[in-house]
């Protein structure tokens, strides 16, 4: 019992991801709102960054900033990789948001035109009224 | 100069799309000249690599800003890419040629949303053939996508509510690659596609859970992106509801270079022996190709809306590349890559004389086809050309492709695939020829009367739509003349992956 | 001019004159005579190749290399040539005859129909001189593109349904089965060229695998109109009379027939098909049709599809021959794509002549047409004899070849098949003769007054008959043709 849980518990930011990403795979599958759609569809791209943000992270580790930058001579040898937390998912991660942000951009605006067209937002009845066309 | 031509593939259509949309500000129509002549740069960069890369066997890798990899983000230019890039930016140049004309019809006055949308769109995906790193492939397959959400929706009627489940579809694709990139980070330590190769290879970690979870992730969320057919629910829609402009951008070149990359993941990254361990992958994907080819011909047997018809037979082209890719052997890679091509130019072909037909005729029910051959000749004639070439009729490129994807497949003994491609080929012939029949004999009833011949009432494409779709139907033939050259080429970069 | 060109004008000619035909659209006179001249320029090329082929010389030429080892290639020998004597020589006859038959008929769009049928001619010489399968193959479906707006020419509804059964059948057949099979051979062996031995001997292919090619080749080359992949050729009889005479008699159901030739000496070889189990089941198929299609046939009161259900017999009689693999069985259905093109000619230009001249359709409206239309009818009575196989017409020649094959083949039931599918024959088209010459017209009391078909009809169709006659005497340079092809002595 103790082995499961500690297998659970060791890997938790993993668990946490998998459940953040069904949550928003349900959402944007399940739901018929499209901006609750594209809420879903956030918090599924912000998942994916939980858990790269998290492949980063060492224990007893700090902020990937030099404490000694400005003299070089010295931190040459006082850098330790594992005293830092491994900076490049962090990097990857600022682009992505950005993508995810450019993406919720688009989708809302496009749910603007659509509201403007059809009057709603519920997938139900903009297939209906698409049916009336 | 020339150390730097992939990045003036790639720069010429950003620049363009940055000034065109400045210029679009104050001078809407000046759009067009800008994103022509961008385009007619990145052609001809594109031509100027492909000879460069002649003489090469494995290519040359290309550094942006001069920084080394890892660090830097490392451009791989080898004989694949540069043929790859030469489709694109021919296609593009084509496509938006024509989108003047189909513009000025449809969406007056948007011209200058639309020219910079479509280029950052060309940038996109010159970017994804040329890149070798996993997480910048990610940002230029999202560039791409949000490019043609944008052109999706600028349509009118049902364009944007097609646009919504295109959006939410696109966005779980490219979210599943990032998590296998995610993994695959995990386990190498490295984004760098050759760098993933090596390390992967010297670290035996073929077998390793993690590798063959990023792999299914990666191929899982390529196959989205490309509209492999249970997967596809996303691509009629937005393609047969985008602007004419747009579409006939996008259902030509998107799913071909989504392709593209998963071929590139499979064969430069993951290697053909990491593939062959696993057997049971290969045949799943052989028969999900199957049944996409299948199912897609004969929805589009049944469609009337001619867009529409068009869409599905995308789907089942995609069918055909998704399955020959998987065939692992030296014919049916061949055949795949050869068909990447063809197939950009058949289905640029197709929608260009589909617009063509849309703008004169003003209906997209394909009884609008009566009487074509009267009407229209010419344009018909070239909207043929990639008919027949769908159908897989020599000279057209279609028939070479099909020819090696079948070899291909019997040498593997997928006949159920082998089987596939024939029934494709014989819907297709049905479909066009069931076009041929309404555009021959579908007038007529007029012609009973002798003494007063009908006044036959020419109604062309515009001559903006015509040149492109003349140019198009040209280079099928020609591509499929030119054939062995070109399938030369091809099997030189077969050989340097080691596939046998 | 070297030799080695002399195939590839012959074939493209025909293409050559279609900008011409369709430049001279508001000249008739002129389209028409530049079709007659490519026609002669092409016979021309075919005769200048007789010699040198009985001298037996190679000649081939490679016109495009598609992979290597795999080209597209042309190479001219006896049976090939023979076939490309047949159409060449045809062709003109035919457009003679279309002249009268289109202009009396007032049909249309005739700029059209001259030029398909020169792509078509194009085509049909293309498969003769096919060097590989592949080429034969791409000319086969060139023709089957090529004829289809001929068979539709009408555009009526009737003509559509007819065109789409028509290319239905053939697309789907060669699609289906010829390409895979041609691409398993491929794929196994490498190497497509017809050769004499066949391509087969050493793949190491299981009988059944063999057994499955074979039957895919002869089923899948369905313009040979083998049961049960013969419903299109009936259905195809909706087109003008010339188009069924030519290409219903002639160039496309003889290309069928020529390609399993073609596969049957020179990818299998007569020798290594004999060691495959089965392959007797051709024989059975084809003497099946041979009985089943002329038993339709005297049930059949419209004239053109009586025709067409003898033509499939007569075709499965071709493919009878070849499948009993002895060396005279070989030469005489050969030599009956020769004799069977003149005589079923003939016997279409006459069903198209007392078309344009009395508007009849039925056998049974045909009572009593002997004493107005005599000519026609004299002529119809030497195309029959030639099918059904009397002296002194050249159907005589070839059958007795076939008949002398089966004895040797030992085949009691195969010359059983023979003989009564020649007295069906006889039994389907005597009586027409019989009943024209000898029955008097619906009213006897009236006095019968001679109303011959044009001209431009007639004497083609007695120049094609005549051919039939003096085949019988001049058999001798066909057999000599065939006999280098096969390399043997009868």
């Amino acid at each position: 019992m103790s082995d499961v849980l500690t297998f659970i518990i060791s890997r938790f930011n993993y668990w946490i991801y998998i459940v953040l990403m069904m949550i928003g795979l349900y959402a944007m599958i399940a739901k018929r709102n499209y901006v609750k759609k594209f809420i879903g569809m956030s918090i599924f791209q912000t998942a994916i960054i939980l858990f790269y943000v998290s492949t980063g992270v060492k224990s007893g580790a700090t902020i990937p900033i030099l404490e000694h930058g400005h003299d070089i001579g010295h931190a040459a040898a006082a850098i330790n990789p594992d005293h830092y937390a491994n900076p490049l998912p962090h990097v990857l991660m600022l682009t992505a948001i950005v993508v995810g942000v450019a993406t919720l951009g688009v989708a809302l605006a496009v749910v603007q035109k659509v509201h403007d067209q059809y009057e709603t937002i519920e997938e139900p009845e903009i297939l209906f009224k698409l049916g009336q066309e | 100069m020339s150390e730097n031509l992939p990045f003036l593939v790639i720069a010429a259509p950003l620049f363009g799309a940055l000034v065109a949309s400045l210029v679009g500000w104050a001078r809407p129509r000046y759009c067009y000249a800008i994103a022509m002549v961008s385009l007619a740069a990145g052609l001809t960069a594109a031509i100027a690599l492909l000879v460069k890369v002649s003489g090469t066997v494995s290519g040359y890798e290309y550094r942006l800003g001069g920084w080394p990899p890892p660090i830097g983000i490392q451009h791989w230019v080898d004989p694949l890419s540069a043929l790859i890039l030469v489709v694109i930016t021919a296609v593009a140049f084509l496509a938006v040629m024509s989108a003047r004309a189909n513009l000025q019809l449809e969406l007056p006055g948007k011209e200058r949303f639309v020219y910079p949308l479509m280029l950052l769109m060309v940038t996109g995906l010159s970017g994804m053939t040329l890149t070798g790193d996993a997480f910048n492939l990610y940002v230029l397959l999202e560039i791409t996508s949000l490019s043609s959400y944008a052109l999706v929706a600028i349509g009118r009627g049902r364009a944007a509510a097609s646009c919504l489940n295109y959006i939410i579809m696109g966005t779980i694709g490219a979210s599943f690659y990032l998590l296998g990139v995610g993994y695959l980070y995990l386990k190498t330590g490295s984004l760098n596609m050759i760098d993933l190769r090596q390390i992967m290879i010297a670290g035996d970690m073929h077998g390793s859970q993690t590798v063959i979870t990023g792999f299914i992730l990666i191929t899982v969320g390529f196959w989205i992106k490309m509209g492999l057919y249970p997967l596809h629910g996303w691509l009629p829609n937005a393609y047969s509801f985008a602007p004419h402009a747009a579409s006939n951008l996008m259902a030509p070149l998107m799913t071909k270079v989504s392709v593209y990359v998963s071929l590139r993941m499979m064969l430069s990254v993951f290697t053909p022996d990491f593939l062959a361990v696993h057997a049971l992958w290969a045949q799943t994907a052989l028969l999900v190709a199957t049944i996409a080819i299948i199912a897609g011909s004969l929805i589009a047997y049944s469609q009337t809306d001619v867009k529409k018809l068009l869409c599905y037979l995308v789907v089942a082209e995609v069918g055909y590349m998704a399955g020959g890719m998987w065939l692992m052997n030296r014919a049916g890679i061949t055949g795949t890559i050869y068909h990447i091509a063809a197939d950009a130019f058949m289905t640029c072909c197709l929608f260009l004389g589909a617009s063509g037909l849309i703008a004169s005729t003003g209906s997209r029910h394909i009884r609008s086809f009566r009487g074509a051959t009267r009407r229209m000749p010419w344009t018909f004639a070239a909207f043929l050309v990639g008919g027949l070439s769908m159908i897989g009729v020599p000279p057209t490129c279609g028939f070479f492709s099909k020819w090696f994807l079948i070899q291909g497949a019997i040498e593997g003994g997928a006949w159920h695939f082998v089987a596939a491609l024939i029934f494709s080929s014989l819907i297709n012939a049905l479909i066009f020829f069931r076009i041929i029949e309404l555009a021959y004999f579908k007038d007529v009833e007029h012609e009973d009367d002798v003494s007063h011949p009908p006044q036959v009432q020419r109604n062309e494409a515009p001559w903006g739509i015509r040149i492109p779709l003349f140019i198009t139907s040209v280079v099928i033939v020609l591509l499929g003349v030119f054939s062995p050259r070109v399938i030369n080429w091809i099997e030189r970069f077969v050989d340097s992956v080691g596939v046998t | 001019m070297n030799i080695q060109y002399l195939p590839v004008v012959a074939v493209s000619i025909s293409l050559l004159a279609v900008p011409l035909i369709i430049l001279l659209n508001k000249k008739p006179n002129l389209r028409e005579a530049v079709s007659l001249l490519a026609g002669v320029v092409k016979l021309g090329c075919v005769i200048a190749l007789v010699p040198h082929v009985l001298n037996g010389e190679q000649i081939e030429i490679v016109l495009w290399e598609f992979e290597a080892g795999l080209p597209i290639a042309f190479r001219v020998d006896g049976l090939g040539l023979l076939f490309a004597f047949v159409a060449a020589s045809l062709w003109i006859v035919t457009t003679a005859y279309s002249i009268g038959y289109m202009r009396t008929t007032k049909s249309k769009n005739l700029t059209r129909f001259y030029s398909y049928f020169a792509i078509s001619l194009a085509a049909t010489l293309g498969v003769a001189f096919s060097a590989n399968l592949l080429t034969l193959y791409l000319f086969y479906e060139a023709l089957s593109l090529a004829t289809f707006p001929l068979v539709t020419h009408n555009g009526d509804g009737e003509a559509r349904s007819g065109g789409r059964r028509y290319l239905y059948f053939l697309l789907t057949t060669s699609i289906g089965l010829v390409l895979p099979a041609m691409l398993y051979i491929y794929g196994q062996v490498g190497d497509l060229n017809f050769q004499p031995g066949g391509v087969l001997v050493d793949s190491g292919m299981s009988q059944t695998t063999l057994l499955v090619l074979l039957l895919a080749f002869v089923f899948g080359f369905a313009k040979a109109a083998l049961m049960p992949f013969h419903g299109w050729l009936p259905g195809a009889m909706v087109a003008p009379t010339p188009v069924s005479a030519l290409l219903h008699a002639v160039a496309v159901v003889k290309v069928g027939v020529f390609s399993i030739l073609r596969i049957i000496t020179g990818i299998f070889g007569t020798d290594f098909m004999a060691q495959v189990n089965w392959h007797e089941i051709v024989t059975w198929v084809a003497a099946g049709t041979v009985v089943i299609s002329s038993l339709i046939a005297l049930s059949q009161d419209n004239l053109k599809r009586r025709l067409a259900y003898s033509t499939i017999g007569q075709l499965a009689y071709i493919i009878l021959g070849a499948s009993l693999l002895t060396d005279r069985a070989v030469t005489g259905s050969s030599l009956h794509i020769l004799m069977h093109a003149f005589g079923k000619i003939t016997l279409f230009f006459c069903a198209g002549a007392i078309y344009v001249a009395s508007g009849k359709k039925y056998i049974s409206q045909m009572v009593g047409l002997g004493r107005i239309m005599p000519w026609t009818m004299a002529a119809f009575l030497i195309g029959s004899m030639s099918v059904i196989g009397l002296p002194p017409t050249g159907g005589f020649v070839s059958k007795w070849l076939l008949l002398m094959g089966a004895l040797d083949a030992r085949m009691n039931a195969v010359v059983v098949v023979y003989l009564v599918s020649s007295l069906l024959n006889a039994a389907y088209f005597l009586p027409i003769v019989f009943r024209g010459f000898y029955v008097p017209g619906d009213d006897p009391t009236k006095p019968v007054k001679m109303k011959e078909a044009p001209l431009w009809c007639l004497i083609p169709l007695w120049i094609t008959a005549l051919i039939s006659i003096a085949l019988f005497f001049l058999s001798d340079t066909a057999i000599r043709l065939i006999e280098v092809f096969l390399g043997v002595g009868v």
